[in-house]
């Protein structure tokens, strides 16, 4: 693949046994440094994997493979040919997620649970802890958010309040099963948020058969729209409109960068997701800090939930949905590196995928879903940072072979 | 470079280092024993004192066709509901005192079989059920359940996670699909689906072995991948193209003489390749595992790999084998739902059986006649369901769906102590 060589330094740098470099100097210049080299591999990994993507859709799009059949009479065809699908689609996604202000809000608003969700699944990695449970902490967050939306009668600003506090809480009460079986009996969070996923999901199907929720007159589960006091009121920068769910995602972020870098839980945190043996010895309880983040990590992505439903343009609960988003986040937080600034930065982008895949497939015949193939593509290339060096021949920083998660034993 | 020591500092592998030890034996006795007093209540007071008197259920234990006919089971369904439910609080009861030691899987397991039979007793009343269909299509829907859990338990074995296998089932069923339609066979989709499985388990292999991925996270990116290609392909191919969506299914065919079993031949030896194949993998893997100087080999490398490696097993190697092995399997499984469940493909088919799979590997406490069992009870726990939401249940039907995965928490908050993962597993291995 042509992206592959250009982007190539044109002499090996040697990829074996890593020297230290400039990177160890201390002061200001490194830690530019150092931002450009956490930048360096997500930036090479999207890159690949839409050229990748690319090839995907290529030699799968049944005009393209014809055009391919004629290769060697006609190359020079077949490859503009080849070009010209992967360029249209591609910019049907730009065009109908960044090409006008409409669509930009439309993204923003698309990326605001991504965020959320995003930010559970990275505090869960930081200690130590896989939030493959944030679809379901999603569901009942947006579940107790909705209930308060459309049942509750408070005053305007009041409503809202309390609508966000119920979806933070459900989603926390969500999380903090997992986090508690997990302190107390050591069962292995990916195993237990999954079957959470599908508990929940079943919760709403049932919730959206029952008059609390169920829409009146409809038959399809769809739940009562939420309150006019309850919902999150719309933003609007030019023709840019969002809604408060957006500042609410971006205070979440920074709570969570403090949270993490500046407070003593968030050292614990960090500490027990590094080694939990070495954190025991040194006096820190393992299993209340597991319970504590994945009560955050559920508030999190309760909040998601909340988010979606009491905002611009569902203002229902619906199912389906959410699903989508759970796996999205942990593609978010991976991609993001498990940073709050580069959550945001992750679920940005994976907005523009979501709100630009239906353009692009109106605009080319390419199906919304390689979206899920670039995804898939973006996550293999960060987890393997290693993979991302050794097409590219960049040399291993300090990042090199950091792990998230914990073994089956802990 | 330097010596990297890989194995956990655990101080005791048999609890998790935060756990508080105060007796955990008699906190999970008293928590199952409660656990079965609640299921012995539900079942007095919902399929007991909840249901009519004066009707009978019948337990229907042959198929016309069958070679030996048993007679029907008929019996009182209020009456017998209660005196079950009466058994169940007791033996709760006895399990919370004290009075019933050890075995409190065991218990807990009849305890478990005593209710599901109220249950049945009760959703028969006034009707008849066929137990013979039941367990039937129990065993056909853990079919891909423990192709999944063995796959597991090849990779886990050797030290590798594999939470891949939801996607290697999924690809395995869509690329079985595909070239079985093409070729107009279904053995030619089923060697196609293993092979893709064997791709599936060697880029795991490449990702966890060579490049040090987090496996959890090289698992995620499998189903992730299998789920984006297989829905754009669908999406992009199998639409446009129906024929190529039309695989065949492969038949039932009877074991001749084994078949003519009372119960148990038509049951057991009248299926399609699949059950065969699973009863072969199941007793080779045992003995492969267990008998073998390969298997002590890759159980060494689970547990032990720097052992392993001191005494010169290749780690790296035998890490690979089984991991491309365990993916070949969970291939197998994958073409059962193209090839023999459905006979097309359908986006995201699988529906995260791959996960119940994982969960049955740690139910079955990493042995490949545990993993079965535990497929079985996954099975049936499906099958029961998919019976249940028809009738009309004291219970809403979403809570019934709810059982399997509730059960399964359940079964890995309770066992984790117990049911031990090889030592290393997850761990990557360095080579000196």
């Amino acid at each position: 693949m042509t992206v592959t060589d250009a982007a190539a330094p044109p002499g090996p740098t040697g990829d074996g046994a890593g020297a230290p470099t400039a990177a160890a100097k201390p002061g200001p210049l490194a830690s530019l440094g150092s931002l450009a080299n956490s930048l360096v591999v997500p930036v090479l990994a999207l890159v690949t994997a839409l050229a990748v993507g690319g090839l995907v859709i290529v030699f799968s799009d049944p005009d393209t493979l014809d055009s391919w059949g004629g290769f060697f009479s006609h190359p020079g065809r077949t490859l503009s040919d080849s070009w010209d699908i992967v360029y249209d689609s591609y910019k049907g996604l730009y065009t109908s997620s960044l090409g006008t202000q409409g669509a930009i809000g439309r993204t923003l608003v698309e990326a605001t649970p991504l965020a959320l969700a995003g930010l559970s699944v990275a505090l869960a990695f930081r200690a130590g802890l896989f939030n493959i449970g944030g679809a379901g902490q999603l569901v009942v967050g947006a579940m107790c958010a909705g209930w308060v939306g459309f049942t509750w009668d408070l005053p305007r600003v009041l409503h809202v309040v309390v609508a966000v506090i119920a979806g933070f809480l459900g989603g926390a009460v969500w999380g903090g099963i997992a986090g508690f079986l997990k302190a107390r009996t050591g069962a292995h969070e990916v195993i237990t948020t999954i079957m959470l996923n599908y508990i929940s999901f079943l919760l709403l199907a049932y919730a959206l058969r029952t008059d609390a929720f169920q829409r009146s007159g409809r038959e399809d589960p769809i739940s009562k729209p939420v309150a006019e006091s309850a919902r999150l009121p719309d933003v609007s920068f030019g023709d840019i409109t969002v809604h408060a769910g957006l500042f609410l995602a971006l205070g979440a972020a920074v709570v969570v960068w403090w949270l993490l870098d500046r407070s003593t839980v968030g050292f614990r945190m960090r500490a027990v997701g590094a080694n939990p043996f070495a954190s025991r010895y040194a006096g820190m309880a393992v299993g209340g800090t597991y319970l504590l983040a994945m009560l955050i990590a559920g508030g999190l992505a309760g909040l998601a939930g909340t988010s979606n439903i009491l905002g611009r343009p569902s203002f229902s609960l619906s199912g389906g949905y959410y699903s989508f988003i759970g796996f999205d986040a942990i593609a978010v937080a991976l991609l993001g590196r498990a940073s709050p600034a580069g959550v945001l930065g992750a679920a940005f982008l994976f907005g523009v995928f979501r709100s630009g895949a239906t353009g692009m497939q109106a605009a080319t015949s390419t199906p919304v879903d390689i979206i899920g193939v670039i995804q898939a593509l973006i996550i293999l290339f960060v987890a393997a940072p290693a993979l991302v060096r050794s097409i590219y021949r960049i040399r291993a920083g300090r990042g090199a072979g950091q792990t998230f998660t914990t073994s089956w034993g802990g | 470079m330097t010596v990297t020591i890989t194995e956990p500092l655990a101080p005791a592998p048999e609890d998790e280092p935060w756990v508080e030890a105060a007796d955990p034996l008699r906190r999970r006795r008293i928590g199952f024993g409660m656990a079965a007093v609640v299921l012995g209540l539900i079942a007095l007071v919902a399929f007991g004192f909840g249901s009519d008197a004066g009707l009978d259920f019948t337990f229907v234990f042959s198929r016309e066709a069958d070679a030996v006919q048993i007679p029907d089971l008929t019996l009182p369904a209020r009456t017998t509901a209660i005196v079950l439910g009466i058994v169940i609080v007791a033996l709760g009861t006895l399990q919370v005192v004290g009075v019933l030691r050890t075995r409190i899987y065991l218990v807990f397991g009849i305890a478990l079989a005593l209710f599901v039979v109220a249950l049945l007793a009760w959703a028969a009343r006034g009707d008849d059920i066929s137990i013979i269909g039941l367990l039937d299509g129990a065993l056909r829907r853990s079919i891909p359940l423990a192709f999944g859990a063995l796959a597991g338990l090849l990779c886990e074995r050797s030290g590798i996670i594999n939470i891949g296998i939801e996607g290697m089932l999924l690809t395995g069923a869509f690329v079985a699909a595909i070239t079985a339609s093409a070729a107009d066979n279904t053995w030619v989709g089923l060697l196609c689906g293993v092979g893709s499985g064997v791709l599936l388990g060697a880029f795991l292999g490449v990702m966890s072995i060579r490049y040090r991925v987090d496996q959890i996270i090289g698992g995620t990116v499998i189903n992730f991948f299998a789920l984006g290609m297989t829905s754009y392909l669908t999406a992009r191919v199998l639409v446009e193209y129906p024929h190529l969506n039309e695989p065949g299914s492969f038949r039932a065919f009877g074991i001749p003489g084994l078949d003519r079993l009372p119960f148990v031949g038509p049951l057991l030896f009248d299926n399609t390749i699949y059950v065969y194949l699973l009863f072969v993998l199941v007793f080779g893997l045992w003995w492969a595992l267990f008998r073998s100087r390969w298997g002590l080999r890759v159980r060494a490398v689970g547990e032990h790999p720097r052992a392993a490696d001191t005494v010169g097993i290749n780690v790296l190697r035998t890490r690979y084998r089984a991991v491309i092995l365990g993916g070949a399997v969970a291939g197998l499984g994958g073409t059962w739902f193209t090839l023999d469940a459905v006979s097309s493909f359908d986006e995201n088919m699988t529906a995260g059986r791959g996960f119940i799979a994982l969960a049955a590997l740690i139910l079955g406490r990493w042995h490949p006649v545990g993993a079965f069992m535990a497929a079985l009870v996954f099975g049936f726990s499906e099958e029961l369901q998919q019976r249940l939401a028809v009738l009309d249940t004291p219970i809403p039907s979403e809570f019934l769906l709810m059982t399997p995965y509730v059960v399964t928490i359940i079964v890995v908050a309770g066992l984790v102590g117990r049911s031990r993962p090889p030592a290393a597993d997850g761990v990557p291995y360095v080579v000196e």
